[in-house]
Formats: C-alpha cells, sequence, structure tokens
C-alpha cells in the first residue's frame, strides 16, 4: 500500500509540470513575443483623423477673403460592405451601378485595400449629406468623414490667394505629416502660408469591437491628440482696390500691381485674365481645373503679375536715368539731340517727333528714345572705367540692385527672375569683345533681352518713391493677428539699392512729374492728387505692343507705387494709364469721378478683337 | 463520532480549501463582468446580464455547498450507486425529454436557467468509483475488477458521447486514470495510453511506412538490452505489433472524427495551412488576447480584444482570454498557481484518509479539476485542441459552477469525519 502511496508523488510531479508548461507558454506569449501586441493593436484600435479647420485670410481692412465651409467625404471600408440594397445606394448618391462597382474596385486595389478605409466619395454638400445621413445607417460599411471646402465669397485674387489639393504619393513621402489625400495649399498663399493656414491634424485612438463598431477611445483618450485649427492670415491686399484692379482688367490680357512704398505691401496683384476661385474647390474642381488649363488662349491659370516676363520697355528709361546720374555721366542739364530717332545708328531706336534737344526732365516726359541711347552709350563707355566691360558690368550691378533680374524673393508662391542679360551672355552671342555700346543700345530703352515682372516693375517704382530703398514685396501683414510673427521677420528688412543719394531720385521723380503736366501722360489727371508716372510701349515680337504704365501718388509722400500692362495694346498712356490713375484715384480717394472713362476702361475687350500688327510707335 | 455530536457541521471542515475556492469563484465572477462588460448596464448584480446571473449561481452554489455539509456524510457512501443511477438516467433521458438549445441536446430547460444534467454526472461517476473501489476485497489490479471500473466510466461516457454528442463533456471522464492509477492501476496502462497519443500525433505528422520502420528497428534494438528468453521476445513483439497497430489505426481514427474535430487537431499540430478567419480563428484570436496582455495586463475592463467579442465564448470557455489580457503574465501565473494550490491541496487531502472511499473520491475530485484546467487553458494558447469544458469556477454558467461545488464540498465533508470514520 505504501508503494501507491508513493504514486502521489508522481501525480503531483505531472501536474506541476503541466502548469509550469503553461506558465512557460505564457511567459513565452505574453512577455517574449510582441507579435500579439501589435496584432491586437491592429484589430481593435482605429486610428481617426481629426481634420483642422484651415486658417481664414482676411483682407487689411479685416474683410474675409477666404472661408470654410463643411463639406462630407464618404468613407467606405470594403471588407465592412455586406448586404446592402446597391440600387438604393446609388440612387441615393445619384450614382450608376457602374460607377458603383467601380468605385468599389478603386477601394479595394492597392495602394488602397478592403481593410483600409478610403473615399468613396468626396466632398458632399451639406445638403446632400442630411439626406444621406438618415439612411447611412442601412449601408454597413460606409461612414462619413467631415472635412472643409474653401470658400471666396468675393470671388477676387484667385491668383495670389492660390488653391488648395491633395497631397500625393511624392508628397506623402516628402514629408510624412502628410497621408494621401490630405489637402494641401497648391499654389499662391495657400501654398506659402501652408503650415500656419493648415494647423495640426488630430489623432483618436478609438476601440472597435468585432463588427468594428466604435466601442469609445482608447484609455479615454489619454494618447489622443486634438486637432490644432490653422492660423487665420491678415493679407496686405485692399479687396475693394483688388475687385476694383480686377473689374478694370476684364477682357484684357495682363496685370496690376500696386504696392504701398513705405511697407512694401501689396495692395492690389491682378492678373487677367483670371477666374473665380470658387471653382477650383470641391467635387467639380478636377473638371474645372482641367477646363481652365486647357484654355490656351486666356491661360487664366498663369499669373502673369509674377511669372510672365516683359520687355521693360520706356519704364526702364527711369532706371536709366538714375544710373546715369549716380555714373557721373548725366545731368539734369545734359542734353542730347533728336532726329526721330538715334541718329547715331541711323535714327534706330525710332522716336516720335517732339522738341529737341532735350534736358533729362523732358527726355522723361516726352520719353525719348534717342536720348537715352545717348544716355546708355555714355554709361556703358565711362571714362572712369578701364574697359567697358567694366562699365557694363558696373550699370548691370546697379539694375540688380534694383531687383530687375532677381527674384523679389516676395511670399508670391511661383516668381521668375526676369532677365538683365550679363557680359557672359553677349560674350556668347557676338564673341569677346566684339560687342560695343552700339551692339546693344536697346538694352537702353529697356529692350532687347530685357525681362522684368510686372511686380518688379512695381516695385523699381517704389524704389523710385522710396528714393533708394524698398522692403520685399509680400502679401501677407499677420498671422492670427500677429504682425510680429518670425515668418514675416524678412519683410522687415530694409533693402537699399546701390543708388543711395536722395536728389538723384528728386531729378527722375521731377521727370516723372513732368510725365504727368506736359509729358505722354498729360490727359490722365486725377483730381486733387499730382502723381509720377512713366509711361511704356513695350516691344513684343509676337504681335501688337504692350501698352506699360508705372506710376505713384502722391508726388509727396507716397501712398501707392503702380504698375500696369496690358498685352497687345500699344501704347502705354491709351490702356495701362488710364487703369493705373484709376486705380489710384480709386485707392487714394476712395471713389472716381472718371466716371467715362471707368466705363470705358471696363467695357473695353482687348482680347477677342482681331489680331493684327500695327505699325510700331513708341512712346 | 464523540467529536461530532460535540460541535456544529462545520467542524473539521478545511477551510483553507474553502477559502480558496472563495477566492477562485469572486475571481471568476469579477472576470466574467469584464468579459462581457455592457456600458448600459454596468452594475455587477443586473440580473439581465451574465454576471448577475453567474452572482445567482454563485449564491446558489453556496446554498447547496451549506446543504451538502449539512448532510449526514453516510448518505453519500450509501446512496453512492443511487446517485450515479439517477444522473445516468437523466444523462440517458435528457437528450428525449430536454428541449434542444441551439443545437445541443443535453440541456433542460427551466424558464430562463438551464441544466446540463451531463455536468452532475462527474460527481455521480466519482462516487461510483469510489464505492466500488473501496469495497476491501476488490483489488484493481484484478482484470475484471478493472473492466468494471471501466465500464462504470465508461456508460456515462457514451451516453454523453453518442446520445448527446457533447465530446467536450465525455471526454472529461478519461480524467479518472489517475485516480485509477493511485489505487493500483498497472503504470503500463499509463504509458500505453501516453504511447498512443504519441503515435497519433506522430502518424499524423509523419508517413506510416517511416514509423514501421522506426517502431521495428526500436524493437531489434530492444532486444539486444534485454534478456532474451522467450517471455521478453514475446512482449517486445507484442509492444511492436500494438505500436504498429497504433499507427495503422490512426488514419482511421481520425478519419472517422468530425470535420470540426480533425480542424481542431489539425489547428494544433499546425498541419497544412490553417486559415486564421477560419477554423484557426479562435485559437489565434485567444492567443492575440493572451499576447497583448504583457506582463501586467491592460488593466481590468481595460481589455479589448475580450470585451469587444473578437475572442469567441469569452465568458465561458475562453475565459482564461480575459484573465490573460487583463491582468497579463502576473494574473494568468496566479491563476494557474491558485488552480494547482487547490488540486494539490485536494490530493493531499485525500492521502490523510482513513476511508478508502474518501481518499477515492478526493482523487477523483483532483483529476476532474486538474483535466479541466489542462485543457481549458492549452486550448487558449495553443497547446491543447480545442474542446469545449469550462474553466473550473472561472467560467460562466450555472450546471458547471453546481457541478463543480458538489464535487468539491462532497469531499469537504467526507474530509470533516477524516478522524472518526474508518469505512
Amino acid at each position: 500500500m505504501s508503494q501507491l502511496e508513493e504514486r502521489k508523488y508522481i501525480i503531483i510531479g505531472v501536474f506541476i509540470l503541466v502548469g509550469l508548461a503553461f506558465i512557460t507558454r505564457l511567459f513565452f506569449i505574453q512577455v517574449i513575443d510582441d507579435s500579439y501586441k501589435l496584432d491586437a493593436r491592429n484589430q481593435s484600435f482605429r486610428y481617426n483623423t481629426e481634420f483642422p479647420v484651415r486658417g481664414y485670410i482676411y483682407d487689411r481692412k479685416h474683410k474675409l477673403l477666404v472661408y470654410n465651409e463643411a463639406a462630407y467625404d464618404l468613407m467606405v471600408l470594403p471588407k465592412e460592405v455586406k448586404d446592402i440594397d446597391t440600387a438604393d445606394f446609388c440612387n441615393l448618391l445619384g450614382i450608376t451601378k457602374d460607377e458603383f462597382l467601380k468605385k468599389m474596385r478603386k477601394a479595394i486595389l492597392a495602394p488602397n485595400s478592403p481593410r483600409k478605409e478610403s473615399v468613396f466619395e468626396k466632398q458632399i454638400s451639406p445638403q446632400d449629406y442630411a439626406k444621406l445621413q438618415e439612411r447611412l445607417y442601412r449601408f454597413r460599411g460606409f461612414k462619413v468623414q467631415s472635412r472643409t471646402l474653401r470658400k471666396y465669397p468675393m470671388k477676387i485674387a484667385a491668383h495670389l490667394l492660390g488653391y488648395i489639393g491633395e497631397a500625393d504619393k511624392e508628397r506623402t513621402e516628402i514629408d510624412p505629416y502628410y497621408n494621401e489625400g490630405d489637402y494641401i495649399g497648391i499654389s499662391g498663399m495657400e501654398k506659402t502660408y501652408e503650415k500656419a493656414l493648415r494647423g495640426k491634424k488630430g489623432l483618436h485612438i478609438m476601440m472597435v469591437d468585432v463588427n468594428n463598431r466604435e466601442k469609445g477611445s482608447y484609455k479615454n483618450g489619454l494618447y489622443d491628440t486634438m486637432a490644432r485649427s490653422g492660423k487665420s492670415l491678415m493679407s496686405t491686399l485692399d479687396a475693394d482696390l483688388q475687385l476694383y484692379g480686377e473689374m478694370l482688367m476684364q477682357n484684357k490680357t495682363g496685370s496690376i500691381v500696386a504696392i504701398e512704398p513705405q511697407t512694401g505691401e501689396i495692395l492690389a496683384l491682378v492678373s487677367s485674365p483670371s477666374y473665380d476661385p470658387n471653382l477650383l474647390v470641391g467635387r467639380a474642381r478636377n473638371k474645372n481645373f482641367s477646363k481652365l488649363y486647357l484654355d490656351t488662349v486666356r491661360v487664366p491659370l498663369f499669373n502673369r503679375a509674377t511669372m510672365a516676363s516683359y520687355p521693360p520697355g520706356s519704364t526702364f528709361k527711369l532706371v536709366e536715368s538714375l544710373i546715369g546720374q549716380q555714373e557721373g555721366v548725366l545731368t539734369t542739364e545734359t542734353r542730347y539731340p533728336c532726329s526721330a530717332g538715334y541718329a547715331p545708328l541711323g535714327g534706330h531706336p525710332k522716336c516720335e517727333v517732339h522738341p529737341s534737344p532735350l534736358a533729362l526732365y523732358d527726355a522723361i516726359g516726352y520719353s525719348c528714345n534717342s536720348y537715352f541711347s545717348y544716355v546708355f552709350k555714355s554709361i556703358i563707355e565711362n571714362r572712369k572705367y578701364d574697359n567697358m566691360y567694366k562699365a557694363f558690368e558696373a550699370w548691370r550691378n546697379i539694375a540688380l540692385s534694383f531687383n530687375i533680374g532677381r527674384k523679389t524673393n516676395s511670399d508670391l508662391a511661383n516668381e521668375l527672375r526676369g532677365n538683365i542679360p550679363s557680359i557672359k551672355y553677349y560674350d556668347r552671342v557676338f564673341g569677346k569683345g566684339a560687342w560695343k555700346a552700339s551692339t546693344v543700345i536697346s538694352l537702353g530703352i529697356g529692350q532687347a533681352e530685357m525681362g522684368i515682372t510686372p511686380l518688379q516693375n512695381a516695385n523699381v517704382v517704389t524704389i523710385i518713391a522710396n528714393k533708394g530703398w524698398y522692403y520685399t514685396p509680400h502679401i501677407v501683414k499677420a498671422i492670427d493677428g500677429n504682425a510680429n510673427d518670425t515668418t514675416l521677420d524678412r519683410f522687415k528688412i530694409r533693402h537699399n539699392t546701390a543708388i543711395t543719394d536722395s536728389t538723384i531720385y528728386n531729378n527722375v521723380i521731377e521727370g516723372m512729374s513732368h510725365v504727368t503736366e506736359s509729358g505722354t501722360a498729360h490727359l490722365l489727371k486725377i483730381e486733387g492728387v499730382e502723381y509720377c508716372a512713366k509711361t511704356g510701349t513695350a516691344e513684343n515680337p509676337h504681335g501688337r505692343d504692350h501698352s506699360v504704365f508705372v506710376a505713384f501718388a502722391p508726388k509727396d509722400n507716397p501712398k501707392i507705387a503702380i504698375a500696369v500692362l496690358v498685352e497687345n495694346a500699344g501704347w502705354g498712356a491709351s490702356w495701362a494709364g488710364p487703369i493705373a490713375t484709376l486705380m489710384m484715384e480709386k485707392y487714394l480717394n476712395g471713389k472716381v469721378v472718371r466716371k467715362d472713362l471707368e466705363k470705358q476702361m471696363m467695357d473695353a475687350d482687348l482680347i477677342d478683337q482681331p489680331k493684327y500688327v500695327k505699325p510700331k510707335k513708341k512712346k | 463520532m464523540e467529536r461530532n455530536k460535540r460541535n456544529s457541521i462545520f467542524s473539521d471542515v478545511d477551510w483553507v480549501v474553502v477559502l480558496l475556492y472563495l477566492l477562485l469563484i469572486t475571481m471568476g465572477w469579477l472576470n466574467i463582468y469584464s468579459a462581457v462588460y455592457n456600458e448600459d448596464h454596468h452594475v455587477i448584480t443586473d440580473m439581465t446580464q451574465k454576471y448577475g446571473k453567474q452572482l445567482l449561481w454563485i449564491g446558489t452554489s453556496l446554498i447547496i455547498a451549506l446543504i451538502i455539509l449539512i448532510i449526514d456524510e453516510k448518505f453519500y457512501t450509501v446512496f453512492a450507486y443511487i446517485i450515479y443511477a439517477v444522473f445516468l438516467l437523466a444523462c440517458i433521458a435528457v437528450p428525449y425529454l430536454g428541449r434542444e438549445v441551439k443545437g445541443s441536446r443535453s440541456w433542460f430547460r427551466f424558464g430562463d436557467f438551464g441544466l446540463q444534467p451531463a455536468e452532475f454526472m462527474k460527481f455521480a461517476t466519482n462516487l461510483a468509483i469510489a464505492k466500488f473501489l473501496s469495497n476491501q476485497f476488490i483489488k484493481i489490479t484484478d482484470y475484471r475488477n478493472t473492466i468494471i471500473t471501466l465500464i462504470i466510466i465508461g456508460i456515462p461516457f457514451l451516453a454523453i458521447k453518442v446520445l448527446e454528442d457533447e465530446t467536450g463533456l465525455a471526454i472529461v471522464f478519461s480524467a479518472f486514470i489517475f485516480t485509477l492509477y493511485r489505487e493500483g492501476l498497472s503504470v503500463n496502462y499509463l504509458l500505453l495510453g501516453f504511447l498512443a497519443i504519441v503515435l497519433f500525433i506522430l502518424a499524423l505528422m509523419v508517413n506510416s511506412i517511416y514509423l514501421f520502420i522506426i517502431i521495428g528497428s526500436l524493437c531489434v534494438v530492444a532486444t539486444l538490452f534485454i534478456k532474451r528468453n522467450a517471455q521478453n521476445l514475446f512482449v517486445v513483439a507484442l509492444i511492436g505489433l500494438v505500436a504498429c497497430g497504433m499507427v495503422k489505426g490512426t488514419s482511421t481514427v481520425y478519419g472517422h472524427l468530425e470535420a470540426h474535430q480533425k480542424v481542431r487537431i489539425d489547428v494544433l499540430l499546425g498541419r497544412g495551412t490553417v486559415n486564421l478567419k477560419k477554423e484557426g480563428y479562435n485559437v489565434n484570436q485567444a492567443k492575440i488576447a493572451i499576447g497583448s496582455g504583457g506582463w501586467t495586463g491592460k488593466g481590468y475592463l481595460n481589455g479589448t480584444q475580450t470585451k469587444y467579442e473578437f475572442v469567441p465564448a469569452q465568458d465561458t470557455d475562453f475565459i482564461f482570454c480575459t484573465v490573460g489580457e487583463e491582468w497579463g503574465f502576473v494574473g494568468s501565473t496566479i491563476v494557474i498557481i491558485l488552480e494547482l494550490i487547490l488540486i494539490i491541496k485536494v490530493i493531499f487531502m485525500a492521502e490523510r484518509q482513513r476511508s478508502p472511499f474518501s481518499r477515492i473520491y478526493g482523487y477523483g475530485v483532483a483529476s476532474v479539476l486538474f483535466f479541466h484546467l489542462t485543457i481549458n487553458v492549452g486550448m487558449t494558447i495553443g497547446l491543447a485542441p480545442v474542446i469545449g469544458i469550462p474553466l473550473p469556477f472561472f467560467s460562466y454558467g450555472g450546471s458547471s459552477l453546481w457541478s463543480f461545488t458538489i464535487l468539491l464540498f462532497i469531499f469537504i465533508k467526507l474530509d470533516s469525519h477524516r478522524l472518526a470514520i474508518l469505512r
């Protein structure tokens, strides 16, 4: 019997062994192996993104330019979609069965998957959402994610504000903040100020049960992050002025850039033809975008104010006058003859018939081509320098300091550099030492290879109005009400040009005053405002000349500097001039008294008129 | 006898076991609350929820325990066969008289509640085995007595397996092999059983031809180490033949299993490709739940895999998953150790009995509890095939809790008279 009693040890031993085996096994799957924890998380957690509200944009007088409107994305988790009444569902969404199947396929195939939630129908309007929500419970696997859409109450400044689109795969690889399909600023302010406007996404970890029903937040939201709303932007734009400018420019090709000289703030920036920014929002965005994109005649998506480089034309004569004085080859009393052209080169460049010889003020006033050809020649052949190359380089460097041929580095998303041809360039074209002032004489009147954007042109006028300095032109005044936001610091740095002597500027300003009194723009008056201007007619190798006009006003203590360019419109004083003066009148006086001129400008359609090449005239 | 007259019915009751029992049922109840936690019914005594009902089962179990302690201990020895017969009849009758519930024919229904006679067959059979083997003229080593014992165990097994189709409940009866071993059953039977299991598994994993060759070679090797007389050679040859027969029989047995049973064996052994969405789902989800618990678990009521129904039957057969997920390695180990302490404590108690009846009954209690623990925990961690039997004192369910209570408290009652009686 005692032998049998011993058997209890064997039995207990077996029991304990089994217990130890279990504990060992538990140690492996609970403590050592992490894969079960990961599996559990994948199964029972759902990561819900809370999209922040994108920041609003206001104009300089707190007028709302951009706000958000609620929209709803219909999301689908394909593996959950079971036993739904497809016909009813299609009916509700207003899609066909084929479209439904196509969308489902798209949701299942890579990069989506049956186990991954993806967008089924984008940006449903609040009205449709109300209809949908009532009956959504009947369609398992579908849910609604709220998003926001941009809205533009004034329908202006499309190019400035830019538009938003969805982050693509490439973007998500560059910046992990974004997931595919997240909204991101693609152009304009939406792009430049993306970081401020977007805010920060929130993440909510929800627990789901085996049927994928949400069961509340994980650990009461301990690991959740709240979405942080985007910051609002206060633009430097004057919405009324911008609207007025867009009305003046309708049915014309060209641009207006108006800058407040003391601050470098852009008051208006018009690129025409433009479009209603509301077109690039919501479900119609793709359709509208391709329509605008494919409009190769009007090219409405193209921001001419910053992206089009034109020969500066006669407006460059202002810079020319400044450089001449700076280099000591020009005074207000310097006179040059004009025989309806620049005589040394057989009357080229040509000029209008006007009194001759002229001194500086009148030369600017009449925009004498011959005069500025002489000035250019005197600068390039300046004895001060050992050789012409050094003189040319000095000329070019001063011009560059006016931010011509160089990006202004503004906060406008896309900008062209423009061009001032270099020595290297001409050496390549003509051969080293095989060119001289007379070879490139048209640089003196702002033609040849020179290129300048309307924004740069406006900045040049700003510099003259300020007598030698400027702030980088910019479009944002304050971020979230804070004008001292560090992102804006770079707009508070005063840049000086290579010419700082204010008497030099005063002489040119006097010349610009002559333009409006007795010169090319003497017909354009602004009631109660003395202003300074320069007309230009930019030669256009492709067709009719571009009408250019730069100005600032009032003459003393300037409040606005403006550059206007109307493509293929001929003389500066005939189209760009009236538009520029109307803009200044509107801005400075608050109202426009020249109603006839205003109506004439607004009504004119310069796009649809037959394209013909008129005999070239320069002024 | 003198002592009994002097004192109340609680004298000499082993309170350690009672406390272990109370501790385990309380832990079980709290885990059921967590497993089926419903925010709309967060009161733990809410009778519409399983945790409320379980409280009812616990209450009634305590009443039953009290009644058992009050009833004279002689009742169990005298009426052992009658109790056995009554419950056996109930087991046989239930498929015909009971109502079918969810495809199961093993339940008597009383309104909202149901009772499973098969659960109670465990203690009844245990009583019958104890009664039979405690007869001083019976020696289990006599093969006729072995057969009678096996019949006592076999009849309820067949009734439950064949008539009620409850494989899980039936297979528990094999636990009594430990009792029989303790009472003198040759160790050869145990080894034979062990060999059968090993060969069954091997035969499913390895080609039979190789097994035959291996068995043959082992027999030849064996003859080199033993005295080569006729008897020994005969024994070796017999073992070899039996082993080959087992291998051969495996495919037959396997072939006769039901589809879901084959699948469960396949899942356990990792045969073929296991589809984790279908046949492999239960075990995989159970492992995920337990595995995600880590060292100390996710905390009470914070389990996601169990509470949100990823794990099937998370309140009954897979209740251990809730323990593993919410209490982690520490909690799971404590539960296993507590159950083992109870079981081993019962064995030590059994050994201190003067009466063979009490001792044999005690071993039955330990064996049944151990078998439940092994299969139930083993299946959740992928060490045993999925067989639907409850974790003692933990799983939700009236019948199982009542049955474990009765099983244990009869022994506590018998044990309280360990000093006075010699039957």
